[in-house]
């Protein structure tokens, strides 16, 4: 068994693990964190995606001890403080961009990552971007339109003027 | 004031909770539950000579391994045949654990039960099953010859075999100025959505109550055979679908093993239990569809007008017959389309093989009808050198023929009626929308830039809404808020949105006060089930009925409030008012409180009605109806419902590389009244991506030992959004004349005809016959291969 420390979504939270335990396992069971989904636990589906240090990764493919020392954000972290929808979680929203919302929370972490390195992605660079996950109801056209919608509500709340801090 | 709510695209309400991780699906409930595992068969035929659990009994954390010979008599019976039918003569189904025979990769053999599932996997790997292997069976064509046998008494491997024939087929063939007789392939696939099966039992032993989690298309029917099997009272047992994510038609099949094992694991446990499938497992283990071979022979005029249609289907429906042959039923009568056929025969053979049971996945058939009658259309016009739109337009039935009736009888056992449709507008909007008619032009300007596109098009008919019925609750409480349930069960199709804006529509009550609960049989335990996309026909109208004896009732009580006729009053915003009077009107939650005449005042609310504060006329006794401001209802049709729809595609195919691109896809599409229009548009936008994974992409691949080669998301290719085009839709709404609300499904819609739309435009961009799907890019480079070895079928139009 391992002692490891984990940053999710802000809180320091200490787990003891098998070394074998996967990371995704390890947020859903061990912290009860249920939001993160498993849809083939081989890394195609990208149900499970988080972000690593900011960076959307697999959580699947991950051991939870490799993790360790790490910040981690899963999709109960992406609303505001006060639980207010983030600009991407309200962009499904407005454009239909989820049905049965299990691979939802893998998306929603893609495109955050998405939109912070590139805040006002081309058709091309938003199909590109959500390419990488599974869904099997929306068809995608309604996630890609959320792509551009999330991109719009992150300039409005933002304003030209702090664009650069945004990046 | 309430706003118009029945047609507006509002967006959705389930979406909040789903969008902050907060959805229940069934894994992430029972968090200190124990694992099962199962150890399944690897071999697709064999018998199981023993098995020695010597080293699994040593893993620590190891609960209780369960081998068939360890279950109780009727819970190791065979499972039940859904759907009998006359024509299926040998009906077989599963044991929940394999009983001496294994039937297919996949067929559970042993349960084992621990603490948690790395440690109930570990277990599962350290038992060693003794097989004997026996000669495997797959494919229907090979099946058929009877040389190997699947089950030892199912003679030939024919489960099933029907006719159905309106007038003399054979004999209009034979007669008519053209004939073709061609062959037809279609491929396995699976609904595969993208959250698995799973099972959570618990077990009060202080009252002997169960309640069950699965994530299910068909909670109540469940818990009756979770209740009939394990020899529980029904009213003793529970069952929730919770959030559940995705189904397609794989989760209505039921009881499947698990839902039969793990509850009874859990109850001879004392211990919560829960089960939840991997991805090998959901290939290997719970359904599969598509896969038939159709022989077509079609006899017609110079006009391009049918007059005969002989239709032989060899259908592949797997190892296991639990869904009985719904699936060749609904492609033998669905083939029909917006057609009027002279003859027509059909006939199929519903076939064992060693492979994983074949159950209804979205289209349920539908598709492999669709693409023998739409091929047959193409093949028509080639032959002809008729536009294809003009051969589909002379057969089409038309708007002053409904009902039409096709003279069969269809999935639900009822004739084949159409209730309404307007196909030639269908088609002329269709035509319009994707510049059928200056299609030339374009591929003239393609080709000269060294390009090859082509154009197809596909037309469908889809039963929808089919019986017996289902039910609907709304109980507006004392604090105003109302509460709807209805007992199926949703999988991501907004019904927690739609249902609300019936009852707000219906009622007069603001969307926010309403609730809405599915599949949960502690609300509602009366249902058949979410599949035929049916479940807005269904339920809401099942729905709306219950709403109005709400409102009824409602208008009752507040007109004695207010002296005052219950014709002159109306609710507005969750206020009951004296029409062009706004002074008299009292809130619903106070009608709520008066409906249910009490002696205790809980709150200040509920003091309004207690004896003193309301008196009545002492000659009446205070209670004249059922208390409480609810009502239910069931709606039950006649028959289904006919909601109808046309695709046409422009693709490109690379002249080097045969790469396939999907350039424009266009749906015309005609469910009746909308509801929700978003909604709707997410149904077929998610139809049509499943439909070009089937047109494209996904196969079964099964190899002659009956092994599936590609059973996980590596090498099963379900599409990305980078294969999806930009679908572009467009509604035409012809009420049914057959439901309170006019309205028809759409949830299968989306995926019927498109492996027919792509086939027709490849044919249309190669001038080769198409006549398999998929058809990746190494399929139609072969074909090209093979036309040019004078192999392959060329169109009349480029042969000639």
């Amino acid at each position: 068994m391992n002692e490891i420390t984990l940053t999710v979504n802000g809180s320091v939270a200490r787990v003891v693990v098998p070394a074998r335990r996967l990371l995704s396992d390890c947020l859903r069971h061990d912290l009860g964190l249920t939001g993160t989904h498993v849809g083939c636990e081989h890394g195609v589906c990208g149900c499970c995606t988080v972000l690593l240090d900011g960076d959307p990764i697999r959580s699947c493919l991950m051991l939870a001890v490799t993790a360790d020392g790490h910040e981690i954000t899963t999709v109960e972290g992406l609303a505001g403080p006060g639980g207010e929808l983030s600009p991407v979680q309200r962009a499904f929203h407005e454009s239909h961009a989820l049905q049965c919302g299990f691979c939802t929370p893998g998306f929603l972490c893609t495109v955050t990552a998405l939109l912070r390195d590139n805040p006002a992605p081309t058709e091309a660079e938003a199909l590109e971007g959500v390419s990488g996950n599974l869904c099997r109801c929306t068809g995608y056209q309604n996630i890609v339109k959320a792509v551009h919608r999330a991109a719009e509500l992150t300039a409005e709340e933002t304003g030209p003027d702090d664009d650069e801090a945004v990046r | 004031m309430t706003t118009k709510l029945f047609g507006e695209p509002i967006p959705r309400r389930e979406d909040p909770r789903l969008l902050v991780g907060g959805g229940r699906y069934l894994d992430d409930l029972g968090p200190g539950a124990l694992a099962a595992a199962f150890v399944r068969s690897p071999h697709a035929h064999a018998r199981i000579a023993g098995v020695d659990v010597s080293d699994a009994v040593e893993v620590d954390g190891l609960v209780a391994i369960y081998l068939w010979e360890d279950l109780p008599d009727r819970v190791g019976e065979p499972l039940p045949l859904l759907i009998p039918h006359p024509a299926l003569t040998h009906g077989r189904t599963a044991h929940p654990l394999a009983r001496d025979v294994v039937r297919h990769v996949g067929e559970p053999v042993a349960m084992v039960v621990a603490v948690d599932r790395y440690t109930a996997e570990d277990v599962c790997a350290l038992i060693r099953v003794d097989y004997e292997p026996l000669p495997p069976v797959v494919g229907p064509e090979n099946a058929v010859q009877g040389s190997a046998l699947v089950h030892a008494d199912v003679p030939g491997n024919v489960g099933a075999h029907l006719v159905q024939e309106v007038g003399n087929a054979r004999e209009a063939i034979e007669e008519a100025e053209h004939t073709l007789a061609f062959r037809l392939d279609v491929e396995r696939s699976a609904s595969m959505p993208l959250e698995g099966r799973g099972v959570y039992a618990r077990w009060d032993s202080g009252d002997s109550s169960l309640r069950v989690y699965t994530s299910t298309q068909a909670s109540t029917s469940v818990r009756m055979a979770i209740a009939a099997t394990l020899e529980l009272p029904l009213p003793s047992v529970e069952v929730v679908a919770p959030d559940v994510g995705g189904g397609f038609g794989v989760k209505i099949v039921h009881p499947w093993p698990e839902e039969i094992l793990v509850p009874w694991a859990c109850i001879r446990l004392g211990r919560e239990v829960k089960w939840t499938e991997d991805r090998r497992e959901h290939f290997i283990s719970s359904a599969h569809e598509r896969a038939q071979v159709q022989y077509v022979r079609v006899g017609f005029d110079s006009a391009g007008r049918v007059l005969g249609l002989e239709l032989n289907i060899l259908h592949d429906h797997g190892a296991y017959t639990p869904y009985g042959i719904i699936v060749p039923i609904i492609t033998s009568t669905q083939a029909l389309g917006p057609y009027k056929i002279g003859a027509y025969r059909v006939e199929f053979q519903s076939i064992y093989t060693n492979t994983v049971q074949v159950t209804p996945y979205r289209g349920a058939g539908r598709p492999q009808g669709v693409f023998a009658m739409e091929r047959t259309m193409d093949r028509i016009a080639d032959h002809l050198g008729l536009d294809r739109t003009e051969v589909r337009a002379a057969n089409f039935i038309q708007p002053s023929e409904f009902p039409y009736d096709q003279g069969l009888t269809f999935q639900d056992g009822r004739p084949l009626i159409y209730d309404s449709g307007d196909y030639p507008a269908s088609l002329e909007l269709l035509k319009s929308l994707i510049d059928w008619d200056s299609f030339e032009e374009r591929r003239a300007e393609a080709a000269a830039e060294g390009r090859r596109i082509g154009i197809g098009l596909g037309c469908y008919v889809e039963g929808t809404g089919v019986g017996p019925y289902e039910g609907g609750h709304v109980q507006v409480t004392s604090d105003g808020r109302v509460h709807v349930s209805t007992g199926l069960t949703s999988q991501g199709q907004g019904h927690e949105t739609v249902f609300a804006q019936i009852v707000a529509e219906e009622l007069g009550v603001d969307i926010s006060d309403i609730s809405v609960v599915t599949g949960d049989t502690r609300r509602f335990p009366y249902a058949v089930g979410t599949f035929a996309s049916r479940a807005a026909v269904m339920s809401g109208n099942a729905i709306a009925l219950a709403t109005r004896k709400v409102r009824d009732k409602a208008l009752r009580v507040a007109a004695e409030a207010l002296e005052a006729d219950p014709g002159d009053l109306e609710i507005v915003s969750g206020i009951v008012r004296v029409r062009g009077n706004p002074t008299a009107a009292i809130p619903l939650k106070t009608v709520a409180v008066l409906s249910n005449p009490l002696r205790y005042a809980f709150d200040a609310e509920a003091a309004r009605a207690t004896q003193f504060a309301a008196p009545g006329s002492p000659d009446e006794p205070p209670l004249k109806e059922e208390p409480g401001l609810e009502g239910r209802d069931y709606y039950s049709p006649i028959r289904s419902t006919f909601a109808s729809g046309m695709h046409a595609a422009v693709v490109e195919t690379d002249p080097v590389t045969a790469e396939i691109h999907i350039l424009r896809y266009v749906v015309v599409h005609d469910c009746g009244k909308l509801i929700n229009p978003l909604i709707v548009e997410g149904q077929i936008h998610g139809g049509v991506a499943q439909g070009v994974g089937g047109a494209l992409y996904e196969r079964m691949a099964y190899d002659e030992h009956g092994q599936l080669l590609n059973a996980s998301f590596m090498d099963f290719l379900m599409p990305y959004a980078t294969e999806i085009p930009r679908i572009e839709t467009a509604h035409l709404e012809t009420p049914s004349p057959l439901n309170p609300l006019g309205i028809k499904g759409a949830g299968e819609a989306g995926v019927i005809p498109v492996s027919a739309v792509v086939a027709s435009a490849i044919e249309d961009a190669e001038g080769l016959v198409i006549s398999r799907m998929p058809i990746s890019p190494s399929d139609l480079y072969d074909l090209r291969l093979a036309a040019a070895r004078g192999e392959a079928e060329r169109t009349s139009r480029s042969a000639g």
